[in-house]
């Protein structure tokens, strides 16, 4: 017998968002999560909802990009009126810093081909430093200009995360933190997901476990060939506002901290920190924003990226397991709203939303062929 | 509030004076500018970035940050980790510092 309509394997930004999605059409949901041991990069990432520079292989992407992005706003204060819980989304633009003339004329070539192949829905604009200097009044002599789309914004990743299980509970769904899953299999119609003294009988399951999605998805007739790739990151005390816009590495939180990001590191399952890895962006830091060399820094961690080969999302419905969906992606602060409006009606049977068709496992599968 | 457990010997030790705020504060060599002021009754330190709440040092070793003040201009220190100075000043940090201090 079934005990739920929907177990959603991963209660990070991923499945929560899926799960409240479900959860607020009326589904019985119950979210697994393993927990504080596993790698979780819904609780270590920068917190950027962003658009611009996104799609540039994929320009489907782009779009879904900014579906989700249009869509934050009201995610946010459904949230708030909901849960009581602000994630502080702001949308004020966002800029991309260029340290030289000839890295602004690339950047301008770069966006203007996706302006294009997303038929101008996503717009930008060129700054130079003076331009620049009326948005951010602090900016660095080094910094030549910028690149600026109103797409652009952010928000508090943990309370967004925080919102999104509260309002999962609130539509009656259940979160079951300290739950790993060892195995799903399948009986009749159903799914099993095997804990380690519990099992439990659903319809549909969704695996949205970030990287542990590795060793679920085969289990499902899926292939999910994720790699980490970690991001150091470095917080500095609260300040008064000087930052009002985000910037890719930069921006000052809604209390105060600004927030210094990032770096791409391949060092397998390894989400440490290293001082010559955070020394490089503290100075990229304080080259952007002069002033912050006198400010003090009171955290900093990595964090392991949930990244596919090409960097795209994946999302998939199992062929051999009707029934059984995949869904993991690398920004997964800017594509919570699209997760939970859009993409979770998906899983539930409406049909698939049209920008997410590129995104399935079969792009990673290169056919080889022997020469004769 | 606060008393001093001071072994006997240590009672005709020097005295150390610093302003806090416009106040003016005796301690011992040796004290922390957050032992210094709660020995002499003073128990707000810093108000809070966000909300704007008084504090006051609380953990004294170093980790719980409830103890900033801003001293001789400097902002953000911890209280119970600056050892107090002839002539120092220190005063109450309000809310989140600023930029460029
Ligand atoms: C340094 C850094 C900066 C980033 N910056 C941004 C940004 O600015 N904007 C943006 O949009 N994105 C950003 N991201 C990406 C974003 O954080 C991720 O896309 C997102 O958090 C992925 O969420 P997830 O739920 O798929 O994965 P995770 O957060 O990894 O969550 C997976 C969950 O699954 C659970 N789990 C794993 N295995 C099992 C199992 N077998 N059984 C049960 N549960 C299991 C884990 O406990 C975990 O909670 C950044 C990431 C990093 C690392
Ligand atoms: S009192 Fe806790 S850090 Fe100073």
């Amino acid at each position: 017998m079934q005990q739920c309509d929907f177990a959603v394997i991963g209660g990070g930004l991923v499945g929560s968002a899926i799960a409240y999605g479900l959860a607020s059409q009326g589904h019985q949901v119950s979210v697994l999560d393993e927990g504080d041991v596993a790698y979780r990069a819904s609780r270590g990432n920068f917190g950027l909802v962003w658009v611009q520079g996104k799609g540039q292989e994929i320009p489907l992407y782009s779009r879904w990009s900014m579906r989700s992005a249009s869509l934050w706003a009201a995610l946010s204060q459904e949230l708030f009126e909901l849960t009581g819980v602000a994630t502080q989304h702001h949308n004020p633009g966002g800029v991309h810093l260029c340290y030289s003339q000839a890295e602004l004329a690339n950047r301008e070539v770069e966006l203007n081909a996706l302006a294009q192949a997303t038929g101008r829905q996503f717009t930008f604009d060129m700054l130079d430093h003076d331009q620049l200097r009326d948005l951010i009044p602090e900016i660095g002599e080094s910094v030549t200009g910028a690149s600026w789309s109103s797409w652009d914004g952010h928000a508090n990743p943990l309370y967004l995360l925080r919102a999104l299980h509260n309002g999962i509970r609130h539509y009656g769904g259940e979160f079951v933190p300290g739950s790993k899953v060892n195995r799903i299999r399948r009986n009749g119609g159903s799914f099993v997901i095997e804990r380690d003294h519990q099992t439990l009988t659903v319809g549909r399951v969704i695996l949205a476990a970030g990287l542990g999605n590795r060793e679920l998805a085969p289990q499902v007739g899926l292939d999910a060939p994720l790699v980490p790739n970690r991001g150091e990151i470095l917080v500095t005390e609260r300040m008064r506002p000087l930052l009002d816009l985000p910037t890719t590495y930069l921006r000052q939180t809604g209390e105060g901290s600004i927030l210094m990001g990032d770096s791409h590191e391949d060092v397998g399952f390894d989400d440490g920190t290293e001082t010559p890895v955070l020394a490089q962006i503290a100075q990229r830091a304080v080259r952007a924003l002069p002033a912050l060399a006198n400010t003090r820094v009171v955290r900093s961690w990595g964090a392991l990226r949930v990244m596919t080969p090409d960097g795209y999302p994946l999302y998939q419905a199992s062929e051999s397991h009707p029934g059984a969906f995949v869904a993991c992606c690398h920004s997964g602060v800017t594509l919570a709203a699209a997760h939970a409006k859009c993409l979770a009606p998906w899983f539930a049977g409406a049909e698939a939303p049209s920008e997410i068709t590129p995104f399935t496992a079969e792009r990673f599968h290169v056919q080889t062929s022997i020469p004769a | 509030m606060f008393k001093r457990l001071s072994p006997p010997e240590a009672t005709n030790e020097a005295v150390v004076t610093f302003r806090f705020d416009e106040q003016t504060v005796t301690a011992r060599p040796g004290d922390t500018v957050a032992a210094a002021l709660l020995t002499s009754g003073i128990s707000i330190c810093r108000s809070t970035p966000v909300s704007n709440a008084p504090r006051a040092p609380y953990c004294m070793m170093g980790v719980c940050f409830e103890c900033l003040v801003e001293v001789d201009g400097n902002p953000n220190v911890q209280a119970c980790q600056a050892e107090v100075r002839d002539g120092m000043h220190v005063h109450t940090q309000q809310g989140a510092r600023r930029l460029t201090s």
